[in-house]
């Protein structure tokens, strides 16, 4: 009866269904996260572990190669932040509207690549970005007359390449993103602009802009972290954390070569939680600046 | 009622939606199993050692096994076996049948799991640093083996007493380099990895150069000359060199150190690390005076063991180079249009006399100290890739130079035409093995040496061939940035 009573519950119900989750959350995330910070103070060994208290940070402060990794990785996340948020949306205004025909198929087709292996993928344009004069960008540059290039081995087109993988990969993501936002505005809302007189340009301004705000603020918080965080694309561009002249290295590559690689833990712990506080400090900011926290102004 | 109907059906389906899913990953797993039984170790090009290289390439995201299989017999000492190429766990298996044949009052039962490079590194560091959880046997990878080997014997049981029986036919030199700081052996290894040169002389032939010539190369100032020989015959045309220098990939610094006897890393531990050694200066500035000359070139995307690499080679732009003798795998694998065509001779050194040999990569084997029978695991391990059956067997699958220097002058072993390492190329591999017997150096795999090769493949080689920086101010770079490190 006891238990009947607890399982028909309306107050117990709803923890017992979040249950699973926040276990897992707690689990997978929280005490991970609590033992990185741990870990960064330690100095990790096959058999001792030791407190050095700040040495690791004191260590990254002197580190060049983990401020060549903090600077491609800003590089790369405010290039894939032009290309990843204002391409996707108008896309996604695209297929909202009746200019597209076969939606499902550019849909389709735009969403695939997300669906795709990185490490396929990554290994695909390695081959494609060769430097061989029969790699598949060398043969289309030949081709307009630009001549061959060493993609991967120089700066600006290693950071084009990786920004390429990226477009490739996550547009048709954004691009549902959006159109998810896009689905839950009003059609009065258009209809009663379009009596008014608006044209299309005004419409998008002043309807779809504002009213899909939520879906571009989640979009760009994320797409904030991913780009801090992106590994696996330049992992396979260059078959391995190492790129000429660290060109493709980026915080979470130096974090394995040093995690991992070079097996320091400790080191390595250090670098994620510099990651997850700049990650932070940077979505806050932008989360302020977007009103995020203000109160709901009903 | 009905909401207890509804909640009981809910709960059934529940729990058959979870039994299925049980039900379907063991039978993946057997799918797996049988897949991995029928597959033989020479189809699979994994069996080249990609990991072998400097590198420490192939790596994916997933932790998920790529294999798991058990071998032997049900009633022995199970044990549990982890690689990171498939091929290997095939040839571990293969060797299980015959070690139970062999010992029927030792039998062994193994499970054998294949992970992704860095997933199994990882796996293994972690569960050694944890005292639980590690295999019996696994594989360590030669780029790896300073982290695993740093826990000496309290991570690991030494092979010394296992491998008695084998070890005065074994190669030192590479045995040496899978000793840990207290000079115990903890790994065994697969190949010797020693550094000849490959030739391609179907392409020389046409320009005129008889074997005689390739043969009496014994200097880099043969070789230079030699090929300024082919180019000139060839009427130097665009793209076409005598061979190409890397910047991903230190092997042509090793060749130079072991000439010169000489080691980067110091050779230990606690050593200091000196990149700036004449051997390293005098092949820096030699190759940089061939991409002057169009000798060489750089190679494409950085080493000759890429796609691009291959397809150099295969379109006869380059006609020789130096590499490690498991090299002769990704003919096989890669390259099998190139039947008949390749030579095999030893390397050139600075001058004459010299070491002209050096072993690259490889897999230095440990049991761990959690094992349930150490002894026993020792013993199957030596068996396995010390003894002359399984480096018989290590050739013809695999087709590695083995360590077990017994074999080398066998002809039922070094010259079994069933062998298609044996057929593939001019000569025969282990004669030019043979020839260069005491002349195989040892540069050793330490703690720094990893930062050493990030050093040279993200900045200095491409400092120095690309962009054609002095070599003196580009090793002093090289050494301000490792000295940090220490």
């Amino acid at each position: 009866m006891k238990i009947k009573n607890f399982l028909y519950s309306q107050k117990a119900a709803p923890y017992v269904f979040v249950l699973p989750f926040i276990l897992s959350f707690c689990f997978f995330w929280i005490y991970p996260l609590f033992s990185t910070i741990t870990m960064s103070f330690q100095d990790i060994g096959p058999a001792i572990t030791e407190w050095v208290g700040i040495k690791n940070y004191q260590k990254l402060l002197k580190d060049p190669t983990f401020l060549t990794a903090i600077l491609n990785s800003a590089e790369y996340m405010l290039l894939t932040l032009v290309l990843l948020i204002p391409f996707p949306m108008l896309f996604a205004v695209l297929m909202d509207s009746r200019l597209v025909k076969a939606k499902g198929f550019w849909k389709a087709c735009l969403y695939v690549p997300a669906l795709t292996s990185v490490v396929i993928s990554g290994t695909l344009f390695r081959l494609m970005f060769s430097e061989y004069k029969t790699g598949q960008m060398n043969v289309i540059t030949a081709a307009l007359g630009l001549g061959t290039f060493k993609w991967l081995k120089a700066k600006a087109t290693g950071l084009a390449a990786l920004v390429i993988v990226c477009c490739w990969r996550w547009t048709g993501v954004n691009m549902l993103y959006f159109i998810s936002g896009l689905k839950s505005i009003d059609t009065a809302l258009y209809e009663s602009a379009e009596i008014d007189g608006a044209s299309s340009w005004q419409k998008f301004k002043y309807i779809t802009i504002p009213l899909i705000k939520p879906t571009t603020i989640y979009v760009l918080t994320i797409s904030i972290y991913a780009g801090l965080a992106m590994f696996m694309e330049s992992y396979m561009l260059w078959a391995g954390p190492d790129s000429p002249n660290n060109i493709g290295l980026t915080i979470v590559g130096y974090l394995y070569k040093r995690g991992i690689t070079k097996n320091d833990l400790g080191y390595g712990s250090a670098i994620g939680i510099v990651l997850l506080v700049v990650a932070l400090f940077i979505n806050i900011i932008q989360l302020i600046f977007n009103g995020t926290f203000k109160k709901e102004e009903r | 009622m009905k909401k207890k109907l509804l909640a009981t059906l809910l709960t059934a389906a529940m729990t058959a939606s979870m039994l299925a899913g049980c039900g379907s990953s063991e039978a993946a797993t057997t799918e797996g199993t049988d897949a991995a039984t029928e597959e033989t170790a020479t189809d699979d090009a994994a069996a080249d050692d990609a990991a072998a290289t400097e590198e420490g390439e192939v790596a994916e995201g997933e932790a998920e096994p790529d294999a798991v299989t058990t071998v032997g017999d049900p009633n022995g000492t199970h044990m549990e076996c982890w690689s990171f190429v498939e091929a290997h766990n095939t040839f571990y298996a293969q060797m299980v049948e015959k070690w139970n044949e062999a010992n029927p009052d030792r039998t062994i039962e193994i499970t054998f799991t294949t992970y992704p490079y860095a997933d199994m590194h990882t796996k293994l560091l972690t569960s050694l640093t944890a005292g639980t959880g590690a295999p019996d046997i696994c594989d360590v990878e030669m780029g790896q083996v300073p982290n695993v080997y740093e826990g000496l014997d309290t991570w690991l049981y030494p092979l010394d007493e296992a491998m008695a029986p084998y070890a005065a036919d074994m190669l030192t030199s590479r045995l040496d380099a899978y000793k840990g700081a207290d000079g115990k052996q903890y790994g065994a290894p697969f190949h010797v990895g020693a550094t000849v040169m490959y030739w391609n002389m179907a392409a020389l032939e046409e320009a005129g150069i008889t074997q005689e010539e390739v043969d009496a190369v014994v200097t880099w100032d043969d070789y230079t000359a030699l090929g300024e020989k082919y180019l000139d015959a060839i009427g130097r045309p665009e793209g076409k060199y005598f061979t190409s220098v890397d910047t991903a990939g230190v092997d042509w610094m090793w060749i130079a150190m072991a000439s010169y006897g000489e080691d980067w890393t110091g050779g230990s531990n606690d050593a200091t690390a000196n990149v700036q050694l004449d051997s390293v200066k005098k092949m820096l500035t030699m190759q940089q005076g061939w991409l002057e000359s169009g000798v060489a070139q750089v190679s494409p995307d950085g080493h000759v063991d890429l796609e691009a690499g291959f397809q150099n080679i295969l379109d006869h732009n380059i006609v020789s180079f130096p590499k490690a003798m498991w090299y002769m795998s990704r003919f096989i694998n890669y390259m099998p249009e190139e039947e008949g065509n390749w030579y095999i001779t030893p390397c050139p050194t600075f001058e004459a006399g010299q070491t002209c040999s050096v072993g690259i990569g490889g897999t230095g084997t440990v049991v761990t100290g959690q094992s349930v029978d150490t002894a026993l695991a020792a013993d199957f391990l030596c068996y396995a890739k010390m003894s002359p059956e399984g480096n018989t067997m290590i050739w013809n699958d695999l087709g590695f130079d083995v360590c077990n220097t017994s074999l080398w002058s066998d002809d039922a072993f070094a010259h079994d035409t069933a062998n298609q390492y044996n057929t593939f190329f001019r000569n025969y591999p282990y004669d030019v093995l043979n020839e260069i017997k005491d002349q195989i150096g040892t540069v050793m795999t330490v703690k720094i040496s990893p930062t050493i090769n990030e050093q040279f493949c993200n900045v200095t080689l491409n400092d120095v061939l690309e962009n054609g920086v002095d070599v003196e101010e580009a090793l002093q770079t090289a050494q301000d940035v490792i000295a940090l490190e220490q």
